[in-house]
Parts: C-alpha cells; structure tokens; sequence
C-alpha cells in the first residue's frame, strides 16, 4: 500500500509531509503537482522528512506526496556504459530533449534506452538449473564490453524454461523464466538494485595485482591495487581533478565510473568532449566505450549529491559482478558530506565536528568498504573488482578537517596534494613526504613477475635520495647550499632530478601523459644507476661541477616527454651514454 | 486573511534581523516572492525562506528597520521573483533589486525570466576554448582567459583589483572577431565611488552603451545583495543565449554577498559552518558562479571576472576558498607586489586558469604557449627560491646559475607584469617578452620546452 500524504513544510531541499504513515525509511516519493522525486529520511508518527531531488522553488503546503513502495534504485542492464547520468540515473541527454539547455523538474525518463535491441547470445539452455548471479547470456553492449545478463543476486533460482534462442531482442523482452516451486519469474535483460544495499559476492581476495594508471608518481611511488582505496585531498588549484581525470583515462580497468559530486560543469563537459576522442591505449578503442558518467554539478539539487554515490558505486559493483575491473572515481567526497551535512542541519541533528552529522565516519566507511576484488556470485566463475578514488576538498587546505581525518581512516593509498608544488608548476602536485600507499608490499611480487625483481629495491633507493633531501633542504635553507659537502650536493642534483625528470608529468603533453610500467621502470633505472654511478665518481675524484655538466642530465630530464612508449629500448642507449659520459669526466681528472 | 487567487495578505508575527514571520499563511509556496506594505503604504520585496504550519518565514531585502508588527502586512505574490528582460536592457543602470536607477522608466519587458536560472545541463554545455585577449600581458601569458570561463580576481582591502577589472572589461576581445559583446556589472556593497569608477571607466571608452550596470552600493541595504549577482546574471544569461551576445560578468564583491547571506543564516539560528558562515555557502555560490559557461548550439557566452576581497589577505578564508573550489582558476593580487607599486600586482605562483589549457597553443595563440609558460613558472618559482636563499647567505653565497634565475625575476616583474592601466598588448608581444625572460638563462635549464620550440624562439644573448 503506498502511502500518500500532504506537504506541511518546505525549507529548501527539506520538506515535512503528513498522513505518510505507510511510508517506509529511504522509500522513493514523489512529491507535489510537479512531481519531483525525493525519498524519506525520517519517520515521526505520521509524519515522513523528505529530501527532494530537485528545485523545490514553488512548493506549496497542502501539495500531495505518494511513496513508491520501493527504495532508490538504479537500473542495472545493457546501455548504462557512455551514458551521463545524473545523482538518481536519469540520462542527462534525456532530460536535455525534455528542457533544452537547463535541467528542468519533475521529469521522468528511463535510464537507458529500453527499446533499443541488443545480439543476445544465450549461454544456458531450458531444463538448465539457475541460481542468483548465474549469468544467462551475453549482449555486447560496446565495442569493449560483453555485457553479462545475469539472474538478479536477489532471485530465488530455479529451474529455467521458455528460454528464448540466439537474436535481438530489447530490454523488456522476457528471455526466459525461472520456475521454483510452483513459482514463476521472467528474466529480461535489466533488472533494478537498491543503491544503498553494497551487491552480495561469494568472496573477496587480497589486493595483489597494481592498477596501473599510467602516472609515474601513482604507479612508481604510491601505488594502489585493484580493488583496493586510495584518497586525494587538496586545496584548489593543486590538481585534484586533472589527476582524476588521468587515472580515469589510463587506469587499465575495463569499466570507469566517473562521479562528478558537486563540481563544475564545465568538468563533466570536458569528459563528455575529451574521451570519445581520446583512445584507451590498451584496446585503441575510444575511452567513452568503457566509462559511465555520474554528473550532480555543484549547481545541482544538493540531495541528489548525496545520492550520486550510492548510485555510481552500484554500477561499478555491477559491473564488476560480470568480472570487470572497474574504477570509480568521486570528485569530491567532500561535496558528498557537505550534503550530509546540509540535510542533518535540517533534520535539528545534533552536530558533530564543523556542523558534520556524528554518522560522517561511518558512512565514508559504508562506502568505501564497497571497494575489493571479489569472486562473483554464480556461475561460470567470475572475479573482478571495484577500485574507490575519492577526492577530498578540505576547506583552506586543511588536512585536519574531519572529512579528510575520517576519510585517511577507510582508505590505503593517500596521495596528499600540496599547495606549495603547485604553485612552482611541480604536476602531479603529491608530496612524496606526507603521501603513503599501503599495497606496496602485495603489489611487489606483480612488478617482480611482469617487469623485474629488483623494482622495489629502486624504488626505495630512490625514495631515500628524496627523504635525505627533505632533511638537506632545512640546512641549505639555513646555511646555503656551499655549506654541505659534494656527495650531499649529489643528493639534491639527484634529488631534482627525480622530481623534473620522474615525479613531474605533464598530462597535457601527447607523449608524457600516459607512461607504460616498462617505461617508468626503466627512467627509475636510469635515475637511481646516475646516482650510483655519482657517487662512484666522486669516490674516484670526478668534481659535482662535471657531473651537473655532463649533457646526459638534461636528456634525462627531458626523456619522459621525448622517448615515447613505443620506443624504450631508447633509454637503454642513454645508459650507455651515461656510463661513457662519467668515464669522461673521471678521465679528466686522472689527466690532470 | 484568507486566500484570494493564489494572492493573500496576512499577519506579521514577529520580526528578527532581515527577516519576518508571517502568520495565518495559507497558500505561500518555497522561494515565492512577498510584498511587504507598512501602515504608512511603503512597500518591501521579500521571498520565501520556509514555509508550513500556517507559518511563512520571509527574507526583506530592503531590511526590517521601521518595519512594526502592527499594521504591516505581507502579499504573497504567487509567483517566484523576476527580472524583466529586453534589448532595451543595455545602457542601463538599475538597483541592486534590478529596478531602473537612471530616472528613466521600466524597460519594455520582452520576457520575464526567474532570477534564480535553472542550472545549465553538462551535457548541454559547449566547452570553453575561444582565447580572449585581455591586453594585460600577465593573464594573456599565463592565466589565460577564456570565453565562458569564471575566473575571479582575489584581492585585498585597498588593492587595485578594480582598475584591473577594469581595463580587462574595456580591452577584452577575442582576436580576429566581431561578435556581439556586452559587459553587465553588478556592484554588491562596494563604495559609490568604486562604482562610479566603472561607470567612467565604460563610459570614456565608449562601452557604457553595451553595458548594463546594477548597484548596490554600501549604503544600500544589505539583503538586497542576495539578490544583486542574480539579477545581473538574469540579464547576462538573456543576452547570451537569447540574443547571442559574448557577455562579460563583473561582480564585486563577493565578499559582501557572502556576508549578507551569513546574516540571514544566523537570523535564522542555522548551525554554523566555518567562520560562521552557513554551510551551504558553497552550494550558494555554486548557483552564482556556475552561471558562466557556453551551451551547445546557441551563439553567446558568459564570462564571469568575480572580484572578492581576502579578509586580512587569507586565501584560506571560506569565501576565497570556497570560491576557489567553484572557479575555474584564480587571480591573486599580491600585496608585496603592489606595495612595489607593481601594477597589476598579480601574483602568479598563486594564480591559475584551469581552461587555459584549451584556449591556448596553435591555431589560437602560438604553438609553443603552453611550454613558454610553464617553464617562466618554473624559473619565477625558482627565482622567488634564490631570493630567499640570498636573503640569508648573501648575494655573494650564490651560484651564477642562482644569479641567473634572480635576473629572471627581475625581468619578470619590471618588463613583463607591469604594463600601464592603458596599455594593451598583443599576445605575440607578450609571448616575446616570456621568450626574452627564458632567454637569460642558459639552454640546458630550459626543461620544460620541446627542442624544436627553443631552437625557434631562444633569443641568443
């Protein structure tokens, strides 16, 4: 029985209707004459709290308010990848033909196109047993993805009949149905998911295969794995969301989930333009073919910004359940609270830290626990994963606010951006100083087996030339420079090095925006064999002036943006080089 | 009282801050416009803040002071507030309500359009890319403007921020075009001679026919400065996308816009956020600044150039904060550099546009752009390094490469960022002075520029 009641109260995006005795927690209404979507938040007596998804400009007391009987749900078929949502699925394009330019209300829409056919291919036969999660047949819903119909992880099972042979059949096409004791379900190639329910799986695995994001910085110093979290807080203009935007364009995931949670249109509408052209430079397909957009602009109604998370982190999670490594990306989580944070403020909840509701923590911890790599429910067996990028905004830069404490709590992989870089131009502007990533170890045994063993042990190499600076820098900054002896000035040439020649990448530049594992292997070689080979040097006499001034160091510098990937086997001829150029500079020595 | 066709008169029950209780309310929806009249029959504009329970809570633009409880009265309008717009618009100069000011009637309303705008749909939007050419070397080099873009100017009590507005406002051209352009400019809470200043500085360059000008000035009530951006993005966004005009926003100050919706936010007893500003500030501001853009399919554009005052020079402050988060990009004005008597004293370490990006490079302004101008940010950040080094050890601490890059900044500040309030250089101009500040130091420095570029350009000393 749906409830049905009457608004009494209009604040905002917060609305109080009475007679909604029926109504259930986080049921879907549709509230007043213009029929905008919202959902229950709180029930006391007859009266249901409700945060409305759109413009509540106009709403009026007395307006009627009917629940739905179901919660927010997204729905999950073939159709959903090169789409732009917006925070409770409703195609962006869709409500473009309803009200042109602007996002009008109260318009409704299904989220993908139900009439459209696809080649369904089936992979079971009548007579066969199925149970939830089985998957029935494949669609091929993008030139790079094979869309798995599956029996919804909520189905009884049972056994199948009338299943429809091979052909093109649309989304509301019965394709077979299911019989269990007496009971009789169709199957279509759609069906619909609670968003704040996490989808069931059989198990999860450890973390141990890299997501490679083709960003050197990620990749080389702080990686994260498939399946796993990773966190990017900074103040504005540090690049927050050009790093997302890579990690969205080069991670080696099938599937990206883009959620654009209060941010700028304009963002939204350079993914929309940049990715059709831009191709994945694994399958040289076009990257729209494997992403799926989320878009609550911060101009948007502030509840559906809550919602966009729940409803970008359910379509990963369903891709994922066919055996797709997915990435989700949410610029920004911050946003995200904030709309907590505006609703509790409305609800009179007494307020945690900043005005934040006391359930900020757990909520992050919801959502980011919705991260793994998992072994599908059903069979054939399938594994995939869900990898969780958030972007955190903390107000002036401040990584003690609570969203980026609590955030640092749910999540492995921190990549602190820092203000000062980026005001020198430093890009990707993370500090290797305050950023961590907890999969270092899981992860090393795939770089040992696929690129070489000795991979760790550079890296570390290299990461203690950039610590030992960090310390040598107060004491420049006290002394100056002269002050330290040449093997510490190596340091910091070798150090600044690092930074120019591996840290630093230019998203911009068609060569240097995307480097392959093999490559970012090799430069840190070459980085860490010049340090050795200094300090050798100095030991043997060679003057730091000589070192600087060998030409090598400024093909070394420029090597990321000149050597493309196709390539590499460039870089081993400037080892030699290199090698040739410090035997020089010793030579001179000696003649002298 | 009793409704009467969606229009009802009612009771005050009480009165606090910018804000009045109306009782006995019946028919009042969300965000609908109220007229206020007193006993004596002046009339206030209001909207609706929350309604429900019989109860409405009516935010006075014009502010409560002299208003009674007895023998005030509140109209509810029935419909949402605003803005008359038409052709007719243009060289006009109106209140901060949007009601002519010039003496001359209402303008022949050729529609009547909500002043709260709908959020433009992403999909819908064109992407900024058209290069506009500012004549101010600094911005055209480095934090280059483009058409649609919102790219506030952060400044300080005092500083020069409205000459620069300014002089962008009078020399801003897209090369090689004769489109349609208009300026709308809205003044919220500035002093009457910063407005004046503007209307001047149109005037004399025979621009004020284009424009449109909106004024609330200090003296005017606070709360209508709620209301002042909107109804100048009301118009803008009329000029752009009804009658494809390339229009460019200026709105300042910011700052006081957020203060007045902080007095609201504590008369209604919010829960505060940072400084007790309301939380949703940024989601406020949002629907200000995110009024900027160019949609797919129609001629026009609006450009935003907010101008806000840091609070003691604190970038950190909610308001430049939150505003940096929503722009795309950020001016800041340097308070060391303009106590040099530096003009325009911009200081680009700290300053940003997030669309250069796609405005800039061939076809647009030059093919080596992006790489000339990220290497002159790497060598002033060095150079601002080596002075601070110098500060302590002494000149005579430093390496000759150390020396190199304070003659980089040097040549920076003296031939490059100053530039007089009238000059207005092309960007092939600008460009030569970036190559000549390259130029002072030796090639295996310049990291940061493909080979084929500095063999192009490197000026040989």
């Amino acid at each position: 029985m749906a409830a049905k009641g009457r608004i009494v109260w209009v604040s905002g995006p917060a609305v109080k209707a009475d007679g909604m005795s029926d109504a259930k927690m986080y049921e879907t209404v549709v509230v007043g004459n213009s029929k905008l979507v919202g959902e229950v938040i709180r029930l006391t007596g007859d009266v249901a709290f409700i945060q409305v998804y759109e413009s509540t400009s106009g709403l009026k007391p007395g307006e009627p308010v009917v629940g739905t009987g179901n919660p927010l749900s997204v729905l999950l078929g073939p159709g959903i990848i090169g789409q732009i949502y917006d925070g409770i699925q409703r195609p962006l394009k869709e409500l473009s033909k309803a009200s042109g330019s602007f996002i009008g209300r109260g318009i409704t829409t299904t989220p993908v196109d139900m009439i459209k056919k696809y080649h369904f291919v089936p992979t079971i036969s009548n007579g066969d047993n199925v149970a939830a999660g089985n998957v029935i047949g494949t669609v091929q819903e993008t030139d790079l993805i094979v869309h798995s119909i599956m029996v919804p992880p909520d189905h009884l099972g049972g056994k199948i009949s009338n299943m429809v042979s091979e052909g093109d059949y649309n989304l509301e096409t019965v394709l077979a149905t299911t019989e269990k004791d007496g009971e009789k379900i169709p199957l279509k190639m759609y069906h619909r998911w609670p968003v704040r329910k996490p989808r069931p799986y059989q198990n999860r695995y450890d973390p141990t295969v890299p997501l490679l994001t083709g960003q050197r910085v990620i990749d080389t110093f702080f990686p994260i794995a498939k399946g796993g979290t990773g966190s990017i807080p900074g103040a504005f203009g540090t690049g927050k969301t050009v790093t997302l935007h890579q990690i969205a364009k080069w991670a080696d995931s099938q599937v990206v989930v883009y959620i654009g949670c209060g941010e700028r249109g304009n963002e939204m509408t350079e993914v929309l333009v940049e990715f059709p052209h831009l191709k994945d430079p694994r399958s040289g397909k076009p990257l729209m073919d494997r992403t799926v957009l989320v878009a609550n602009t911060s101009n948007m109604p502030v509840a559906a910004r809550e919602a966009s998370i729940y409803t970008g982190v359910t379509i990963a999670e369903y891709y994922r359940d066919m055996g797709y490594d997915v990435v989700l990306v949410a610029d920004s989580t911050s946003r995200w609270a904030e709309s907590l944070r505006e609703m509790s403020g409305r609800l009179e909840e007494m307020p945690a830290e900043e005005g934040y509701p006391s359930y900020l923590a757990s909520r992050l911890a919801e959502f980011y626990e919705r991260a793994g790599r998992v072994r599908a429910v059903g069979s054939p067996d399938r594994d995939g994963s869900v990898t969780l990028v958030g972007a955190v905004s903390p107000s002036g830069g401040d990584f003690t606010e609570p969203v980026t404490t609590h955030t640092m709590r749910f999540i492995k992989t921190f990549w602190a951006l820092d203000a000062k870089l980026a005001y020198s131009r430093h890009y990707p502007s993370i500090n290797w100083m305050n950023s961590y990533s907890g999969y270092l170890g899981d992860i090393a045994k795939w770089w040992g087996e696929n690129i070489n063993s000795d991979w760790l042990s550079l890296r570390s190499e290299a990461y203690g030339v950039l610590q030992r600076e960090d310390t040598l820098k107060e004491i420049v900054r006290l002394l100056g420079p002269e002050a330290l002896p040449d093997e510490e000035k190596l340091i910091l040439e070798v150090a600044r090095m690092l930074k120019i020649g591996l840290l630093q990448q230019n998203s911009f530049d068609d060569v240097d925006t995307y480097c392959s594992p093999q490559k970012q292997y090799k430069l840190l070689k070459l980085l860490v064999e010049f340090y050795r080979r200094g300090q050798q040097a100095l030991k043997e006499g060679a003057l730091l002036a000589d070192i600087r001034a060998m030409p090598i160091v400024t093909t070394l510098l420029k090597a990321r943006m000149d050597i493309k990937d196709n390539e590499i086997s460039k870089l081993d001829q400037l080892d030699i080089d290199m090698k040739e150029q410090f035997k020089s500079i010793i030579g001179v020595k000696v003649t002298n | 009282m009793t409704a009467k066709g969606g229009v009802q008169y009612s009771k005050i029950a009480e009165i606090k801050g910018p804000l009045v209780v109306v009782d006995d309310v019946e028919n009042a929806a969300f965000d609908e416009l109220v007229e206020i009249e007193t006993k004596e029959g002046e009339r206030r504009l209001g909207k609706v803040l929350e309604v429900g329970n019989g109860k409405a809570i009516v935010q006075v633009f014009e502010g409560t002071t002299g208003l009674s409880i007895s023998g005030t009265s509140a109209k509810f309008v029935g419909k949402l507030m605003e803005m008359p717009v038409s052709k007719e618009v243009l060289g006009r100069v109106f209140d901060g309500l949007g009601r002519p000011k010039d003496g001359l009637p209402d303008p022949i309303a050729d529609k009547f359009i909500d002043i709260n705008g709908e959020p433009m749909n992403p999909e819908q939007r064109e992407y900024p890319k058209d290069f506009i050419q500012t004549g101010v070397s600094v911005i055209d080099g480095m934090i280059t403007l483009v058409r649609g873009q919102k790219l506030p100017i952060f400044s300080g009590s005092g500083m020069s921020h409205n000459i620069l507005a300014a002089q962008i406002a009078r020399q801003a051209n897209v090369v090689g075009t004769k489109d349609d352009f208009a300026v709308v400019f809205a003044a919220i809470g500035v002093q009457y001679s910063e407005a004046e200043y503007f209307r001047r500085s149109l005037e004399e360059s025979g621009a004020l026919k284009r424009s449109v000008l909106f004024l609330n000035t200090a003296d005017d009530p606070a709360i209508e400065r709620i209301i002042t951006p909107r109804v100048a993005l009301t118009v803008a966004e009329y000029l752009a996308f009804d009658l494809g005009m390339h229009v460019l926003v200026i709105l300042t100050d910011m700052t006081n816009y957020a203060e007045a919706l902080r007095e609201i936010s504590a008369a209604r007893e919010e829960v505060p956020g940072r400084k007790g500003y309301p939380g949703y500030l940024y989601t406020d501001l949002s629907t200000i600044y995110e009024r900027a853009g160019k949609l797919n399919g129609r001629k026009g554009s609006v450009t935003q150039v907010p101008i806000l005052s840091m609070p003691s020079d604190d970038i950190t402050h909610p308001i430049p904060d939150l505003t940096g988060y929503i722009t795309e990009g950020q001016i800041v004005l340097g308070r060391d550099l303009f106590r040099q008597g530096v003009y325009p004293p911009i200081n680009i370490l700290m300053s940003l546009s997030r669309l250069m990006k796609d405005g800039i490079g061939a076809g647009s302004t030059r093919e080596d752009h992006s790489e000339i101008s990220n290497q002159v940010y790497d060598a002033y950040s060095r150079a601002q390094e080596v002075r601070a080094l110098a500060g302590i050890v002494g000149k005579a601490g430093l390496t000759d490469i150390d020396l190199k890059y304070m003659d980089v900044g040097d040549v920076f500040e003296k031939e490059f960022l100053t530039q007089a309030t009238d000059e207005n250089r092309t960007i092939e101009e600008t460009l030569t002075i970036l190559w000549k500040i390259v130029s002072k130091l030796p090639k295996n420095e310049i990291t940061k520029i493909k080979d084929k570029y500095v063999d192009q350009y490197y000026q040989e000393n």
